[in-house]
């Protein structure tokens, strides 16, 4: 499915995160067909979710990207002008230095294309967080010469490079991210390799996130760790770290898919007959708040991505009080069955 | 008549066949799971052999069903494919060897 627009560049009505939302709560939910996430989680006495306690800092930094892959929840392209100023960026460090989070998580978009990307990364680094975490999709990497160097600035900031790889073949890959990205992407994990990356002792952390290439679950984390390793270092002599297996989920460019391959239906009844109440604990809602590129404040990236703000006196990161925000409800609906599915998912991979 | 042998909603009430021999039942899924656990063989392998086995055996649910399991397992498509002809030339080399019978048979009643 080679996609060329974003939704919002294609004025799809699915752009609209209202038309998702109501998509997402009709239909077979409607009909009582399927259990809705509020049904399911209330028979385990667990409804309404709420946050444990704030451990990362998840900032979107703008949903620009070089890519338009087929399954993004961002709705990211070269189209999306949404960016980060750095004002807001100037607020998200006030909020570093002063909270407890220990975990910095930078994503987009393709972060790197914020033209402060790398004051903030410079910025944010002297305050000495404990994980800083940047999502770079690799091909930005060997995307345009201003970029080259990135491998390098990643390794003298220590940062933590988490990169997007649905396979290790170049069809399956190429398929869900665009013709050419397997090869390019290929290209940055042996600049990233090269600079250290990935090798043991380095003590400098890459992992790939699979994501599947269409209307199925991840399988087992562990083994798609193993069979990456083995492929990637036996075709390409590349090595990670670890390897974080995560769902789609139904939103976005995903539920376009969905609806359009005629997959929607039964993909929803996979992910809740799949429903694990043990996920239920660890997903990432319960210690992730996430930061838009305006400053306004989410659960976590899909919820930014469907419009919904923190049920919270406080909305914006100017505004940040981790007291109150910590005592808040979150706002779930049936997208969320993809964070609590088999194993669980979130931006860390597998949660039970 | 279209949908009366096989309908592919009826793979999700595979587990009804216990509520009619509910002991006979239990220890079939038992064993069905234990046999794609890891073991000598990886559950990876196990799965390409569970779809070259659902083609020679013609079962369309076991097709949709390990088709699905293998794209989870991140199995190739050209795999897939390889194990499926690894069934078909099993199955026809099946039939094949038969011809060896059907000579013995014409030579003994021939002059
Ligand atoms: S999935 Fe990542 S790389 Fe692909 S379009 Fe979305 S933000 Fe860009
Ligand atoms: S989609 Fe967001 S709000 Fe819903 S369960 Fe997942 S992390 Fe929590």
């Amino acid at each position: 499915m080679a996609i060329k627009k974003s939704l919002s560049a294609r004025k799809n009505e699915l752009s609209n995160p209202e038309n998702q939302l109501h998509f997402l709560s009709n239909g077979i939910f409607r009909e009582g067909k399927l259990a809705s996430f509020e049904q399911k989680v209330k028979a385990d006495n667990d409804f309404p979710l709420r946050p444990k306690k704030l451990e990362i800092l998840q900032i979107n930094v703008g949903y620009m990207c070089n890519q338009v892959c087929a399954h993004c929840h961002v709705d990211a392209g070269p189209d999306r002008k949404e960016i980060m100023t750095r004002e807001t960026m100037q607020q998200c460090l006030d909020i570093i230095k002063s909270t407890s989070t220990h975990t910095l998580d930078l994503t987009g978009g393709a972060p790197e294309m914020n033209p402060n990307f790398r004051w903030l990364v410079e910025e944010a680094s002297k305050i000495g967080v404990k994980d800083f975490i940047v999502r770079s999709n690799l091909t930005i990497i060997r995307s345009n010469p201003k970029y080259y160097d990135l491998p390098e600035f990643f390794k003298k900031h220590n940062i933590h490079v988490v990169s997007s790889m649905p396979h290790y073949t170049k069809d399956m890959t190429d398929r869900q991210r665009g013709s050419g990205v397997f090869n390019l992407s290929i290209k940055a994990l042996e600049e990233l390799n090269a600079v250290g990356y990935g090798k043991e002792g380095s003590g400098l952390q890459l992992d790939l996130v699979y994501n599947p290439g269409g209307a199925f679950l991840p399988g087992n984390q562990e083994s798609l760790e193993k069979d990456f390793k083995n492929a990637l270092k036996k075709d390409f002599n590349i090595e990670f770290n670890h390897l974080f297996a995560i769902t789609n989920l139904p939103i976005s460019r995903f539920l376009e898919y969905l609806i359009v391959s005629e997959n929607y239906e039964d993909y929803m009844t996979t992910l809740v007959e799949a429903f694990n109440p043990a996920a239920v604990a660890n997903v990432m809602c319960t210690n992730t708040v996430s930061v838009g590129w305006d400053g306004y404040l989410y659960d976590c990236d899909f919820n930014q991505m469907l419009g919904l703000k923190v049920a919270s006196k406080v909305q914006h990161i100017k505004d940040y009080n981790e007291k109150l925000l910590t005592n808040r409800n979150i706002i779930t609906s049936q997208h969320c069955f993809g964070c609590t599915a088999g194993a669980g998912s979130s931006c860390q991979g597998s949660v039970a | 008549m279209a949908n009366d042998y096989y309908n592919s909603s009826d793979l999700k009430k595979f587990g009804e066949i216990t509520e009619w021999s509910e002991e006979l039942g239990k220890k079939f899924f038992d064993y069905y799971g234990k046999v794609f656990e890891e073991g000598a063989l990886s559950a990876r392998e196990k799965s390409l052999i569970a779809l070259a086995v659902s083609h020679v055996v013609h079962c369309p649910y076991c097709i949709d069903a390990y088709t699905k399991d293998g794209l989870q397992r991140g199995i190739t498509k050209e795999e897939m494919m390889e194990a499926v002809h690894v069934g078909a030339a099993i199955q026809s080399g099946a039939t094949l060897v038969h011809g060896v019978q059907m000579m013995n048979k014409h030579k003994k009643l021939s002059m």
